[in-house]
């Protein structure tokens, strides 16, 4: 079947089969800054925004949210011109393998959307449910304090 | 050591971090191309047996199916030849135990037979209608038994070790390692007191986020290009060769990002699967394993059981040292020789004033998961042992362990006969240890840690819960001394910046990062003048590939190499174009100038383009080239100390406190280097505490999951600090070691001692869960 999205701001139809998830609709659309880490919504490498709200791409159907607008880590920035938080994760170390990575930014974009000035617990919750096993998370806590420091300065 | 850099040293940033964090950054499943086959694959439910028939008409008529593979037809165009997945340097000190597919089943999660098709999906329900019979053999599970007469045999084909060692397969002896020093009978018989405990450690993953992927397919030329997410890409292209019998000219490795490796990419074993498929289909084929097959089918840190006997004087000598180790390979023996002698070789050594020293070490086949390298790689499961061992012994002794082990520690200017008793599989190399500043670690660790405020005070500020520290040393090596070997090739381009290509491979590490930092040192230019590549087989030069902590040490020393030669052949340019002998040329940001007469001058740039247009007869493309390989392994030191609190009604240990004092050389990217004692920290941690791999009575891992197998969140994260102590290493580059394994070695003894510290219970048995914490407290109550 096909759908049609609006993702990262642009209008985009997306074909899948009617079990697909979002996950695999959006790699299969060639949005392959999207992870796949466990499939089980247990590590959030494929975390997306979907209408404001942090989400596990792999325990959404695509079907379920045709006409949703999307964003993702290319939607937040590029290399050329990085979102703040992007670069914050860069500036802080909080990159190794940096499969984690895309998934976390977006889990910090939804954090700080909603709270510019979380406290150290905020931060731990709202990571809570992406993974990563290289860095140990203290430079990705770093990395979120940063950012939200430079997003209010410059917000 | 004082010294100044300009590029080393310094926190550059990780050249290809904004890639990631923008999504761009590409690894092996994000590659694609029009017409892709995905594989999924048919894995044994049972621990042992042998296939009798395999039908597989119905897989075939799922449309959309394009090929389905078993022992029945992979051999109908190619020998069916045993090889070893490991990727080590060859001949591998790995055994040759295993096939593309092989009519025998060896553990539960053992390739049966596999289909390409369409999609996953396709392949998947093409799988399940694949119908096996097995005749079921008796599994062996208990290592201790393996070597009993009569128990079931794990492999009995044509197996064999491509290097002289023990190996017999009829008795599951997968490897085996013996050595004496002096008399330990004798220095036990003097000794005051002797000493003698078993410990366990576990199977464990590594959970590398990205899952193993291999992506196969023809270019315009009809070579074949294999993108791996792997540590070895030259290993990888040898493997394939050899396991397809096809020619190595003919494949060309290339491994993009890698999501996380700590070892567990140093294996081949669905490459060749995936190429496979592409030259029987003649179409790209992705091979990408489901977070629950990596589980159980991948590889493992391997079990192992520690014993360690000592005889001891009253005033602290140790008399006799004997570990006798016995470790379980699984079913297959990818590094169960090496990561057995590691427990030994760079264990021993630390305590290296012990005359009478032996080790006893054996790896057993058994029908389980299959072992292989892991972040520590042999070190973690005995420093588990050992250090809990040393914790014990001083308490018996009433002397502090701090000074204990800064009194009997290897030091500068010493070396052990340890270092040259055992080496990678065979005899080891004599070493002295140039640079050790373990003491210092120890002070400035215990000091963070407010030791002295907490040993033994049994501090509780609620209820039921009592706090305790303990801590844990040890040491890892750079490289493996003779073994290793890396190489690197740079060029200069007409805006002054220079390619480096090299085949060190970054699996996520920074070591792009790292080595342009080394190449920029050496020409005294930025960082960003300097333009990686690395690890694609047709393009850099070879290195053995990202393991035994041989990043920064072995493949920075080839790049740090290639950057002086390449140095060289940029004066020698210079020289010709501005007419000044090379002896009275200067460099620095670079310029090039005559110290004489700094109006004479030029650039890096416009050398190039000298060079590339305008030197006549003598244009030509500046290049330079460099391999390194080194006679020893000078071993970082670490001293690791935990706060624990446990709650004695429940059971359940909280580490509060992680600090990690480590002696690595120079850190040649301080934050980076902070960020890979923090990563292994907390894997240590999550080993040490939840982490397992917990079996039916089949032998079927039952929590192929993260939530069920417990890898820590953010939520677990205990206040984690790292000191980097101040040292330098002569024989390294820029006074680098490496620090990639060492810091994951002490947690789980550092916790172990802290809880004995707490609550005066001691687990001998990992992982240390509130169940077994719980039960050793009910047994100290009785
Ligand atoms: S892939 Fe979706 S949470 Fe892991
Ligand atoms: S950076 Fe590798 S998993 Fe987070």
């Amino acid at each position: 079947m096909e759908g049609r999205f609006v993702i990262n701001g642009i209008e985009k139809v997306l074909s899948f089969e009617p079990d697909a998830t979002l996950l695999q609709a959006l790699r299969d659309g060639g949005f392959s800054e999207v992870k796949r880490g466990c499939d089980t919504g247990e590590c959030g490498a494929c975390a997306v925004v979907l209408n404001g709200d942090l989400v596990t791409s792999c325990k959404v159907y695509a079907a379920s949210v045709v006409g949703s607008e999307i964003l993702t880590a290319k939607g937040l920035g590029t290399v050329q011109n990085p979102h703040p938080i992007q670069q914050a994760f860069v500036d802080a170390g909080a990159i190794q393998c940096g499969f984690c990575t895309p998934g976390m930014v977006m889990a910090t974009y939804a954090l700080l959307s909603k709270n510019p000035d979380p406290t150290d617990e905020e931060i731990r919750r709202a990571l809570d449910g992406n993974k990563c096993r290289c860095t140990g998370y203290v430079k990705i806590f770093d990395a979120v304090r940063l950012a939200a420091e430079r997003m209010r300065d410059h917000g | 050591m004082d010294r100044d850099f300009s590029s080393v040293g310094h926190d550059v940033e990780k050249i290809d971090g904004l890639s990631l964090a923008t999504g761009t950054g590409r690894y092996t499943d994000d590659f694609d191309a029009p017409g892709t086959l995905h594989v999924a694959v048919l894995y044994s439910p049972h621990a042992h047996g042998i296939i009798k028939d395999i039908d597989d008409s119905e897989a075939w008529k799922v449309p959309g199916v394009v090929d389905v593979m078993s022992y029945k037809n992979a051999y109908d165009d190619m020998p069916k030849v045993v090889h070893t997945t490991a990727g080590q340097g060859f001949p591998e000190p790995s055994p040759y135990d295993s096939w593309l597919f092989d009519d025998k089943v060896r553990f539960a999660g053992d390739r049966v037979a596999a289909v390409a098709a369409e999609t996953l999906d396709i392949a998947r329900e093409a799988v399940s209608k694949i119908k096996v019979e097995y005749e079921l053999q008796k599994p062996l599970f208990d290592p201790e038994r393996a070597m009993d007469p009569g128990v079931p045999v794990v492999h009995d084909r044509d197996e064999y070790m491509p290097i002289p060692v023990p190996y017999d397969p009829s008795k599951n002896l997968m490897a085996e390692k013996i050595f004496s020093i002096g008399d330990v009978e004798k220095g036990l018989a003097e000794a005051d007191i002797v000493l003698d405990q078993v410990y366990h450690t576990h199977y464990a993953h590594h959970c590398m986020m990205e899952p193993h992927s291999a992506f196969a397919l023809f270019d315009e030329t009809g070579r074949m290009i294999v993108y791996s997410s792997t540590s070895v890409p030259f290993h990888v292209r040898r493997i394939v060769a050899q396991v397809l019998d096809y020619p190595l000219r003919k494949v060309h490795v290339i491994k993009p990002r890698v999501g996380g490796a700590y070892g567990g990419k140093q294996e081949a074993f669905i490459e060749p699967l995936a190429a496979k498929f592409a030259l029987r289909t003649g179409r790209p084929v992705k091979a990408i394993l489901s977070r629950e097959e990596v589980f159980t089918s991948s590889r493992t840190r391997h079990p192992m059981r520690v014993h360690v006997t000592a005889g001891v004087m009253k005033d602290g000598t140790i008399t006799a040292l004997r570990m006798d180790d016995l470790m379980t390979a699984g079913a297959y023996g990818p590094h169960g020789l090496t990561v057995l002698c590691n427990a030994a070789s760079k264990v021993l050594p630390l305590f290296n004033k012990v005359e009478n020293v032996e080790f006893i070490g054996r790896t057993v086949y058994t029908n389980q998961p299959v072992g292989g390298a892991y972040r520590g790689y042999g070190v973690t499961q005995a420093t588990f042992g050992f250090m809990q061992f040393i914790d014990d012994l001083t308490r018996r002794l009433d002397v502090d362990i701090l000074e204990y082990v800064k009194k009997w520690h290897i030091k500068e200017g010493e070396g052990s006969p340890v270092f040259e008793a055992i080496g990678e599989g065979k005899a080891g190399v004599p070493q002295v240890i140039t640079c050790c500043k373990l003491s210092e670690c120890i002070d400035r660790g215990a000091e963070a840690i407010g030791w002295s405020d907490k040993r033994g005070r049994h501090i509780s500020n609620s209820p039921g819960k009592v706090r305790g520290v303990g801590m844990a040393v040890s040491m890892q090596g750079s490289g493996i001394p003779l073994i290793d070997m890396g190489s690197a090739y740079m060029k200069l381009n007409e805006d002054g910046s220079c390619n480096l290509l090299m085949g060190a491979s970054d699996t996520g590490t920074g070591s792009d990062t790292v080595m342009c930092q080394i190449a920029a040192e050496v020409l005294d230019i930025s960082t960003d003048m300097i333009v990686p590549l690395s690890s694609d087989t047709d393009v850099t030069p070879f290195d053995v590939g990202a393991y035994a902590s041989s990043g920064t040490y072995v493949s920075g020393g080839a790049v740090r190499a290639c950057a002086e030669d390449f140095l060289k052949n940029i004066m020698k340019v210079a020289s010709v174009m501005l007419e000044v002998p090379v002896e009275r040329l200067d460099t620095s940001g670079g310029r090039i100038w005559d110290s004489d007469n700094p109006d004479v001058s030029t650039d890096f740039g416009s050398l190039c383009c000298f060079s590339l247009y305008g030197a006549g007869e003598n244009m030509q493309q500046i290049q330079g080239y460099g391999s390194y390989t080194s006679p020893v392994s000078p071993p970082p030191f670490i001293a690791q100390f935990a706060e624990v609190e446990v709650d004695t009604f429940t059971g359940r240990v909280e580490v509060l406190r992680f600090v990690s004092a480590v002696d690595c050389g120079k850190a040649l990217n301080p934050k980076m280097t902070e960020g890979q004692v923090e990563g292994g920290v907390l894997n240590g941690i999550g080993y040490a505490l939840t982490e397992q791999y917990l079996f039916d009575d089949k032998g079927r891992m039952t929590n192929p999951d993260f939530g069920n197998y417990k890898v820590f969140g953010s939520l677990d994260v205990p206040k984690i600090e790292t000191i980097l102590v101040d040292s330098y290493e002569e024989t390294g580059p820029f006074g680098a070691k490496s620090v990639s394994e060492v810091c994951i070695n002490g947690p789980a003894p550092a916790i172990a001692n802290a809880i004995y510290d707490a609550v005066g219970v001691r687990i001998f048995d990992l992982p240390l869960t509130s169940e077994k914490v719980l039960a050793a407290l009910k047994d100290v109550d009785r």
